[in-house]
């Protein structure tokens, strides 16, 4: 590689805009320019630190919506999300719980308990910018995760190696950093790690489950785990897999793969790594180093990631408007995930989703193209709104500034040339556009103008 | 063999299906040994011979067995297995074992059957996402969720208005070239980010055509066939909708899970077989009631099959499976040896394989589909007289 080709650096409102794709689900205009006077630096000290915002007022939508409360459906408990997505004054937060949700993939199927799904990621909204540690012996202990690979069936008569095995393999160390024979010591040092009120579904559901640790079920002996030897229970495994440099590297690539790039920069990834050592496993340290690093303010890192469902579907309706109180609709809205290939809550396995360009297959590019262009083509949504009144300001426009104005206000978004001149070619077929005299067909020119650019290759990036 | 072009179903089993409960050993000691409570009684098995019979949720499929149209490759696996579900999915999907690979075996049979892409429908996933198993560079498979909604920017509504943005929508898409052998768009740049521009650029376009043919299949499709109304029930109907429309569909691929039964297996499982039985005798009725039946024959297969031990309420991730293959141009039967369960015989408590699955891909390859399967699955193996 060319390395001493000048990385650009992003500023300004790419810079700003980039950081709230990434650590949020988007932000306006009006929000980037506000977040541009407070400065970067500061913005990252606000998003790594939620606690400092005022938490989501849930009660609002419980009063608009009683099912909304400690709901047993999965549809429900998808929009809940979906809702705190759009609304939540922490954003990073809820990005770190999606972040953690498709690392430690569980889905409602297998038990058919979404809520108790749904009381996993609140601990893992609580924990997410928390120690590494702390956030798996949570995990270990939280009821949905043992369900979903069987440990309250690992006890001392009958190993069930599920947990132990995927907690090494796809949650913290990746293949190839430990043997067969860790695996099942560590399945033995997660035996009697159960569920209490484990009851057969009643008419309502299931009820809500907790953690229980069963001591008759507890294998108490002697194992030795990745080269160390003692009478371990599950936390001293962990405290030993938190020191693993094969952990460091693990933790860091997936979080570099899921905030900067789909493919991996070995250096940025090994600085993470130190990060994460150095500050004894602590997450927060690693994301501040990660949004203040090179690699993430380079233009390298632009769009450089395919947008996952969650982003497309909550950030289009970020930029819309929508959704900012309680209103009928949220629930169809927040189906558009699993059509899309997302269904939170619901991963088609405990790896998780494949991420990047299998993103996209032709069934998936067509949902996901209908779904944003529906959505940008209302006029009545206040963030179109917004977009037509600020292209307004900017008086009569041309062609090319038609269309480069709402790729600013969308993004801002650059397009190929290719993608640019079949747009600006569209646009001039209807000459300039005048906001000002031009009444409903100018605005229609607009929302159909964004509808095509919701529809490009490059809006699918994020 | 027939003569209509031959055509090819998968369905994955996905999550390890237990063979030692789908075709259970009912006259073996060493069975009832190691498993003391996730068995089958001798009594509530369905026998296909003397020593072995199907659980009681495939009958359904039986009468398949009883009219010589299904195979069952016994002790199939490979060397060294992978006792995870991901590792153990991409080798079935790419057909090597040895290294990480991503070329997936069914893309290049579409490959070989339609090397230019004429055909955007000539492999159809019917489910959410593509399994690696057709993923290839350059070749197209439709993955459809549901084939009554498929279309592109149909919320564009004005008079001669979605045609139009479709035109744009094709331009902005293309990365083609012109007769004169000219790019018609400018190079993207060769990088990753450049191949997945490309590749969304192809998949656009696919999308856009393939909407455009699919759009008129569900109209065409008569049928008193009633299926179950399962996810599997309605995956195989609609490949039986896509096949009697005749757009020269050669692969389909549909899944159903989890047969990842570590708990409560012996309800959960027999569920899960009695919805593949039930929904396979409607589609292969369907077939036939359309005189459709004898140019397919239907692949299932899982990525591995279950500890011979039981752990009390369900079986941990093993080894050593078994493939099957229905359709009238099958020769029914037991192929592959069926692996011991002697103790001394298993490899870390494991069943050892006896085949390699790549016996089982090659012979649908040279036999069903007549391609050369030594590139297809990296290497030559035995072959089955299976079809």
């Amino acid at each position: 590689m060319a390395i001493d080709t000048p990385v650009k650096m992003l500023t300004g409102v790419d810079l700003m805009a980039h950081l709230y794709r990434r650590a949020g689900f988007g932000a306006t205009r009006d929000e980037i320019e506000a977040a541009l006077a407070r400065g970067y630096e500061a913005t990252v000290e606000e998003l790594l630190h939620p606690e400092r915002q005022p938490d989501i007022d849930f009660d609002v939508l419980h009063r608009f919506y009683p099912d909304t409360k400690e709901a047993r459906e999965i549809d429900v408990n998808q929009a809940n999300w979906l809702y705190r997505m759009i609304n939540t004054g922490r954003p990073l937060q809820e990005k770190m719980a999606l972040f953690w949700h498709c690392l430690f993939a569980t889905a409602f199927n297998k038990s058919n308990h979404s809520q108790q799904v749904q009381i996993q990621i609140d601990m893992l909204r609580e924990h997410c910018l928390g120690n590494f540690k702390t956030i798996l012996v949570e995990l270990s202990r939280d009821p949905a995760m043992i369900f979903w690979l069987d440990n309250q069936e690992n006890t001392n008569d009958v190993h069930n190696e599920n947990y132990g095995r995927e907690l090494l393999e796809l949650f913290s160390m990746g293949i190839g950093n430990y043997t067969e024979d860790d695996v099942k010591e560590c399945a033995r040092a997660f035996t009697g790690w159960s569920i209490r009120n484990l009851l057969n579904t009643g008419p309502f559901g299931r009820n809500v489950w907790q953690y229980q640790f069963n001591a008759d079920q507890h294998d108490d002996g002697e194992k030795t785990f990745l080269g160390e030897t003692g009478n371990f229970d599950g936390e001293d495994v962990i405290e030993i897999i938190v020191r693993q440099p094969a952990t460091a590297r693990f933790i860091a690539k997936r979080l570099y793969l899921f905030f900067v790039s789909d493919e991996v920069d070995e250096a940025a990834v090994e600085e993470l790594a130190r990060v994460y050592e150095e500050s004894g496993h602590d997450i927060r340290e690693v994301m501040r180093a990660l949004f203040l690093s090179d690699a993430f303010r380079s233009e390298r890192a632009l769009y450089d990631k395919v947008k996952s469902p969650a982003e497309h579907v909550a950030g289009l309706m970020r930029l819309i408007g929508d959704h900012r109180f309680p209103t009928w609709g949220l629930k169809d809205v927040a189906l558009e995930f699993r059509y899309m290939g997302q269904d939170l809550m619901n991963p088609p396995s405990v790896e998780g989703w494949h991420t990047g360009k299998e993103w996209i297959d032709t069934g998936i590019l067509v949902e996901r193209v209908n779904f944003a262009a529906e959505q940008v083509g209302d006029a009545n949504k206040p963030g179109i709104r917004r977009i037509v009144e600020r292209l307004r300001d900017r008086g009569t426009l041309s062609p090319e500034a038609f269309v480069d104005g709402c790729l600013d206000l969308i993004g801002p978004l650059t397009l190929s040339q290719r993608t640019r001149e079949a747009l600006v070619g569209h646009a001039a077929k209807a000459g300039p556009l005048d906001l000002t005299s031009g009444g409903r067909a100018a605005e229609g020119r607009v929302t159909e103008m964004l509808q095509m650019i919701v529809a490009t290759r490059e809006f699918q990036w994020v | 063999m027939t003569k209509k072009p031959p055509t090819l179903v998968v369905l994955q089993l996905t999550g390890g299906n237990d063979i030692l409960n789908t075709v259970v050993p009912y006259t073996s000691a060493d069975y009832y040994d190691a498993r003391k409570r996730v068995r089958i009684d001798p009594e509530a098995v369905l026998p296909i011979d003397n020593q072995y019979g199907f659980h009681p949720s495939l009958a359904a499929i039986k009468p398949f067995w009883d009219a010589g149209q299904m195979a069952i490759v016994n002790g199939v696996g490979y060397e060294n297995p992978s006792y995870s579900h991901f590792r153990s999915m991409d080798i079935w999907y790419t057909a090597e074992p040895e290294k990480m690979a991503t070329d997936g075996w069914l893309g290049k049979v579409v490959r070989e059957i339609d090397p230019k892409a004429d055909n955007v429908l000539t492999a159809i996933s019917f489910g959410r996402g593509l399994p690696r198993a057709l993923s290839l560079a350059g070749v197209p498979v439709a993955s459809v969720a549901e084939l009554d909604s498929y279309g592109l920017l149909t919320s564009l509504s004005g008079v001669g208005q979605r045609e139009s943005v479709l035109d744009v929508f094709s331009c902005m898409y293309d990365d083609g070239w012109n007769d004169m052998g000219k790019p018609t768009a400018p190079p993207l740049p060769a990088s990753r980010k450049g191949e997945v521009l490309r590749y969304m650029g192809q998949t656009g376009l696919d999308a856009q055509k393939g909407a455009d043919i699919l759009g008129t299949v569900l109209d065409r499709y008569q049928s008193d066939v009633v299926y179950p109304n399962t996810s599997i029930g309605k995956s195989l109907k609609a490949v039986a909708q896509v096949k009697f429309a005749g757009l020269g569909t050669r692969v389909f691929y549909t899944q159903h899970d989890s047969f990842d039964t570590h708990a409560n297996e012996l309800y959960v499982h027999g569920k899960l077989l009695r919805e593949v039985s039930e929904a396979v005798a409607a589609f292969f009725a369907d077939l036939k009631a359309h005189d459709e039946a004898d140019d397919v024959i239907m692949l299932l297969w899982s990525e591995f099959g279950r500890r011979v031990k039981d752990n009390g309420a369900g079986t941990d991730h093993g080894a050593g499976g078994a493939a099957f293959l229905i359709g009238e141009a099958v020769k029914g039967g037991m192929y592959g040896e069926y692996p011991s369960l002697k103790e001394e015989t298993l490899t870390i408590g494991n069943l050892t394989h006896t085949n390699d699955f790549r016996c089982t891909y090659a012979s649908i390859l040279e036999r069903w589909f007549e391609v050369d399967a030594k590139p297809i699955v990296n290497g030559s193996f035995e072959q089955f007289a299976i079809v």
